[in-house]
């Protein structure tokens, strides 16, 4: 589906200066800084997969994405998506693909949203039979019947992205890229579009490349993380595996009677979250959680415990930090 | 051809909700040009003649080019405001779509409102014909539609050359406005007005002397003028050819606007 081979890209953006005398220097010369966007990015994606792209702000996701969907051309690799170079074939190759970004819309604003549905049947040249079809698929799983005769200026923003998910796939692309596509979405909405990746990807077979910030989407959706920092892929594998590797931090939190005073562990991060209450910190590298558990019962009179692993958040921030990204 | 129409209609739809905002724009667009007209017309109550022209002579000049400006910026208005269209993201849009990059860039955009420009200029067309008295025939009627139309292109390809421009810089394009404004100013009187040089410019490199002095000439039946002048108009269409082709170089630069 996709072999994506030693891709680097280099942006030369014009050197900003301040002051009036560099403004006028840079009328006469202007100078430019060269910034790497990515550099040997290489990754392969098999038919149906569903991949999740992470990595902080100016990573080069977005870079990796724009050359996928054919809107740069990189500077040395190669990239073949369907047996197609994108910035060679663009038009071919873009037939096959739809692209949601989460924060810029595809539809026009002023008109009702069957209109830019209509107008993108004509761009992508939809046959009127197969249209239909698809139309009212979508229409019924995404539930846009009411939506379809207003505005898209008085849309909210997560009946807005159900509209963008459906241009997007009104032309049955084989491939779909959604750049955050739950960015600004209350948590009703968040679920809804989950849900609609999901079932589009196990009942129609697309594969979908998933960027976002929202670890959350990554863990209701896929298992295979592209991790990229500073131009590079850090890491290609399970979310799983990542689990196993990093997750090695587990909280308890103990109740206990009042008055009695917790024990302080070896190895084991301790806080006090108030009377009769505290939390360790158990990195289980070092010690047994069951060693912690056992102490504490033995010193402590015991009125609930809980155990909690990390959420991804935090791993994922683990896993920047000791990639120094 | 029929998806350029589909555009026309969905972008003249989105500006029709604000029928206020348009319906001013256009007055506006109508009183710009009218002082420029204005002012011609109080010059030649003083001086009655420029160069060898009269006043109807120039008034149809001025028409000719005023209506394919407005033609012009109605239709090319994506070209002519393609730093916008680059800075909204709407350019990495377009490229994710399978067809034409022009098709679509001229698709991104129109400017309705210029119809008060081309009133204008409809009127003072209007009124010069029934002043002049020019010996019509089918060729000299297909030299005037051809001068404004293929004029229309001339200044297609000159936002279009500026919207190039933009690959390489998204700042101080103003530039670029010595060509479409300065253009049109110049343009609007009879080239031979000018300096040999200026006229030579504006006749060969950036065509303006093609679709407006030179079949002029032939319709008012100036001494040299020859009859195929009047299919002057279509030679200077070849313009776009460099235009398209870098155009077509600049879009293999791009570099996006950022995520």
């Amino acid at each position: 589906m996709i072999r994506v081979e030693n891709l680097s890209k280099t942006y030369h953006v014009p050197k900003r200066s301040t002051g009036v005398k560099a403004a006028f220097k840079a009328l006469v010369k202007r100078e430019t800084v060269a910034v790497e966007a990515i550099r040997d990015v290489s990754f392969h994606v098999a038919p149906g997969e569903m991949v999740g792209y992470i990595g902080p702000n100016g990573a080069g996701k977005s870079t990796t994405i724009k050359i996928m969907s054919g809107i740069l051309v990189p500077d040395s690799g190669t990239c073949e998506i369907l047996g197609r170079t994108p910035w060679k074939e663009r038009m071919a190759h873009v037939k096959d693909i739809g692209v949601v970004f989460g924060q810029r819309s595809q539809l026009w604003w002023d008109v009702p949203v069957q209109d830019s549905f209509d107008l993108l049947r004509d761009i992508y040249r939809v046959p009127a039979e197969s249209y239909r079809k698809t139309a009212d698929r979508l229409t019924e799983i995404l539930d846009l019947a009411d939506l379809l005769t207003t505005p898209v200026r008085s849309l909210s923003l997560g009946q807005r992205m159900r509209c963008e998910l459906a241009a997007s796939l009104l032309h049955s692309p084989k491939l779909l890229f959604l750049d955050e596509p739950t960015i600004g979405l209350d948590a009703v909405s968040k679920l809804a579009v989950r849900q609609f990746i999901r079932e589009l990807n196990r009942e129609a077979g697309t594969t979908v490349i998933l960027t976002t910030h929202d670890m959350n989407d990554i863990e209701a959706l896929t298992n295979r993380i592209l991790l990229i920092g500073k131009g590079h892929i850090l890491y290609d594998g399970g979310l799983d595996h990542l689990r196993e590797q990093y997750d090695t931090v587990r909280t308890v939190t103990v109740d206990y009677r009042e008055g009695q005073i917790p024990p302080v562990l070896d190895g084991v991060e301790m806080s006090r979250l108030g009377e009769g209450r505290v939390r360790y910190r158990v990195d289980t590298a070092i010690v047994k959680v069951s060693g912690v558990v056992a102490r504490l019962s033995a010193e402590l009179e015991l009125k609930d415990v809980t155990i909690d692993a990390q959420p991804v958040e935090e791993l994922i921030v683990r896993l920047y930090r000791e990639h120094r990204i | 051809m029929n998806l350029y129409l589909r555009y026309v209609k969905m972008v003249f739809r989105c500006q029709m909700q604000y029928r206020v905002s348009f319906l001013l724009t256009m007055l506006a667009q109508m009183l710009i040009p009218f002082s420029v007209f204005a002012g011609m017309l109080l010059l030649f109550q003083r001086f009655h003649l420029l160069g060898s022209w009269q006043v109807d002579e120039v008034m149809l000049c001025f028409a000719v080019i005023h209506m394919a400006f407005a033609l012009s910026e109605c239709f090319a208005r994506g070209f002519d405001m393609f730093a916008q269209v680059v800075s909204q993201g709407e350019f990495d849009r377009i490229l994710v779509r399978p067809r034409g990059t022009v098709l679509q860039v001229l698709g991104a955009r129109f400017e309705f409102s210029r119809m008060g420009r081309l009133c204008l200029s409809v009127v003072v067309m209007g009124i010069a014909v029934s002043r002049l008295s020019i010996a019509w025939n089918p060729l000299k009627v297909l030299s005037l539609v051809l001068m404004v139309s293929c004029g229309t292109l001339v200044f297609a390809g000159i936002f279009m050359l500026a919207a190039t421009l933009c690959f390489w810089t998204l700042q101080g394009l103003e530039v670029v406005n010595i060509f479409t404004d300065g253009g049109r100013e110049m343009a609007q009187y009879p080239l031979d007005i000018y300096k040999k040089e200026i006229t030579r410019f504006f006749t060969f490199v950036i065509p303006f002397g093609m679709v407006n002095y030179l079949p002029l000439r032939y319709l008012l039946d100036r001494p040299g003028s020859m009859a195929w002048h009047a299919l002057l108009p279509l030679c200077a269409t070849l313009f776009l050819v460099p235009c398209v082709l870098l155009w077509r170089f600049g879009v293999r630069r791009y570099q996006s606007a950022g995520s």
